[in-house]
């Protein structure tokens, strides 16, 4: 096979998950009245970046063969921290966005620490110290509320063009050099940055490779000399980084904190469908939070569609449970392809 | 090299690694009785905490998380988990209080069995994990459930049997805690001297090997699954009458606390070890802890970073995996 076709076959999983995103999107803006408008797109972006962030933040345990039941709890956590911290002068913005980064990174360490150091398996450790990071939110904010900068609130979820009309730069946003990308959503060029700045180079450096080793066997990473310790608690780390990224996002879009155990919950369980249908295995060692993010994207799209479509409310939790059922049970393709009973258990 | 690096001599005093979860966990049930009796006599002057009357009192509301966690412990011991659980039992609820009289409790199980089955396909059919497919399956029963009553709780009640499963008594003691109890017995019975209970253990601890050996994997994952959904429906049931009505949610709470029930008990959160009667103390001690907190009233932020932190405390204790090196 020659170099593209390898390289397409390893990565069929997640291109499939790029192909059916953009049928569905270019499906929902034909039908929609103000279709293919920036408006739209805002809106769309705006509502889909906490989820991909948390995809992004589950992808990392699934990749070592774990699972993290804590992002939606560190997300919710971030979330109140940020209804604290993100007002008052330029100065203490910043000091609020930083506490915000290290809070999520930290509850991604202590998850680490718990799993490499505690050995007890990840999913049940998270599952104890997502209750942990939930009574914490819980004490930061008993009740919903909180201030939020409104200038960033609403920059933060909006255009380019808002940012340099809110902020005065670029002629308040009417340069002509500044036109042709003042139409790009924030959170769309957020959910780049992160992609581009913090994943890609971690999926290529060294620990990121043996995150992926280690997924794919522990005991031959091991023996291959690879610092896994340092591997897990790095991946831990970033992925609360991730979630935090996403808690913070959402108190900027709300302009407010919400300790709500349901909604962490949601998010957690959301976080696994769309890690799966973004490609990455559940047994580990396969799989990129770039497919996690299409996972998210497909999970959100097909509800924009429901709103197109006017289905009755009362049957789309229905609809929805039924596309993700089907959707995971494309795996179950596989089973097809064996020659041998005994692949099966692997 | 000559000499074979042997396992320690086994010391009349050194707990096997099966039963240090359950002394364990055990204690553990005691310190909290005694903490929680100390602020009672602190504060009231009484030790409500000891009486029997509480006690059984208690036991009787654990006793659908006892029921929830005994399914969800035959699964777990297969190295898989079910997430059907929550909407599992607000389905066999509501079914069984719409259709009503006498076939309410049939159906409430049947619901149970029938969310099984389907999980038992897909997990050992289709192969795919059941993390995921038990996800899926929870989401389509919420959606039938709310496409069903129209998102508003059911205006239904649950039948007369139903209640009196849940909150009757018979000398004294809750009926509820006797269906727990059948459950219970039931689940030791299958576990320890059916072929089935073995084979559950042999798939939890290699699924190839156990195929290998002539044990019909597939039907075992499957009957396995059932039972579980057939718990969560009991329990649906059970709790419908305890409540008088079926609603929306009923279920969430139960599904964390029945894993963490499990493998504070001491089974392995990947299969293939464990006792029953690890998950009996696990419940006891998650309810026990639950009432001592809420005697306490002890906010629900508190009660989640308690929560967190003795489930992490315990297995690190008992849960400490080995390390992988080969």
């Amino acid at each position: 096979m020659s170099d593209l076709r390898i390289r397409l076959s390893q990565n069929a999983p997640l291109l499939t998950a790029v192909v059916v995103f953009a049928l569905f999107y270019v499906f929902y803006n034909m039908n929609h009245p103000r279709g293919f408008s920036t408006a739209v797109l805002i809106q769309n972006s705006n509502e889909v970046f906490t989820l991909a962030m948390v995809a992004m933040a589950q992808t990392l345990p699934v990749l070592l063969g774990g699972l993290d039941l804590s992002v939606g709890a560190i997300m919710t956590l971030v979330n109140t921290i940020a209804s604290h911290l993100l007002n008052g002068g330029p100065l203490q913005i910043i000091f609020g966005f930083i506490v915000c980064l290290a809070a999520g990174a930290a509850c991604g360490f202590v998850n680490g620490c718990v799993v490499v150091y505690g050995r007890i398996q990840p999913i049940i450790a998270t599952l104890a110290t997502g209750a942990i990071f939930m009574g914490i939110a819980l004490f930061l904010r008993p009740t919903p509320g909180g201030d939020v900068d409104g200038d960033l609130s609403w920059t933060a979820t909006n255009d380019l063009y808002e940012i340099a009309a809110t902020y005065g730069f670029a002629q308040d946003g009417d340069a002509a050099w500044f036109q042709p990308i003042a139409w790009i959503p924030v959170p769309l060029l957020l959910l780049i940055l992160v992609a581009v700045c913090i994943w890609l180079p971690f999926a290529r450096s060294v620990t990121g490779r043996t995150v992926y080793a280690v997924g794919s066997g522990e005991g031959a990473a091991f023996m291959s000399g690879l610092a896994i310790d340092r591997a897990k608690i790095a991946a831990f780390t970033l992925g609360g980084l991730f979630a935090g990224i996403g808690g913070l996002y959402l108190a900027l879009q709300t302009s407010s904190g919400n300790a709500d155990i349901p909604q962490a919950g949601a998010y957690t369980l959301n976080s696994i469908a769309a890690v799966v249908i973004g490609g990455t295995s559940l047994l580990g060692g396969v799989g990129s939070a770039i497919g996690s993010i299409f996972g998210a994207l497909i999970l959100r799209t097909i509800s924009f569609n429901f709103r197109i479509f006017e289905i009755d409310p009362l049957m789309q939790p229905l609809f929805e449970g039924v596309v993700l059922l089907a959707a995971v049970s494309l795996g179950a393709l596989r089973v097809l392809r064996v020659k041998n009973s005994l692949e099966l258990f692997r | 090299m000559t000499s074979v690096p042997s396992d320690p001599p086994a010391s009349r005093f050194r707990l096997s690694e099966d039963d240090k979860p359950i002394v364990v966990a055990a204690s553990f049930i005691v310190i909290i009785l005694a903490i929680g009796t100390a602020y009672t006599l602190s504060t009231q002057g009484t030790a409500t905490l000891l009486s029997p009357q509480y006690l059984l009192q208690q036991l009787q509301v654990g006793a659908f998380l006892g029921i929830v966690a005994a399914g969800m412990m035959l699964v777990i011991l297969l190295g898989h988990i079910d997430l059907s659980v929550p909407w599992t039992i607000a389905a066999a609820a509501m079914m069984a209080t719409t259709v009503g009289g006498p076939a309410a409790i049939p159906v409430g199980l049947a619901v149970g069995l029938l969310v099984g089955l389907v999980n038992g396909m897909g997990v050992a059919y289709l192969r795919i994990p059941s993390m995921i497919f038990t996800l899926g399956v929870n989401a389509v029963m919420r959606g039938l459930m709310v496409a069903h009553t129209g998102g508003f709780a059911p205006q239904t009640a649950a039948t007369d049997l139903m209640q009196y499963l849940a909150v009757g008594k018979i000398l004294g003691i809750p009926v509820a805690l006797l269906v727990w109890a059948a459950v219970s017995i039931g689940v030791m019975v299958l576990l320890q001297r059916t072929s089935f209970g073995k084979s559950i253990y042999a798939i939890g601890n290699k699924e190839a090997a156990a195929y290998l050996a002539g044990v019909p994997t597939k039907r075992m994952i499957i009957g396995a699954f059932c039972l579980c959904g057939m718990a969560a429906g009991l329990a649906g049931t059970l709790l419908a009458g305890y409540s008088t009505k079926a609603y929306q949610g009923m279920g969430d709470a139960y599904l964390l606390p029945a894993i963490a029930a499990v493998v504070i008990g001491g089974t392995h959160i990947l299969g293939g070890r464990g006792r029953y009667i690890g998950t009996l103390i696990g419940v006891i001690l998650i309810v026990l802890l639950n009432s001592v907190l809420s005697i306490m009233q002890m906010p629900e932020a508190g009660r989640q970073v308690i929560y967190g932190s003795v489930i992490i405390g315990m297995l690190l204790v008992y849960g400490r995996g080995r390390k992988v090196t080969s």
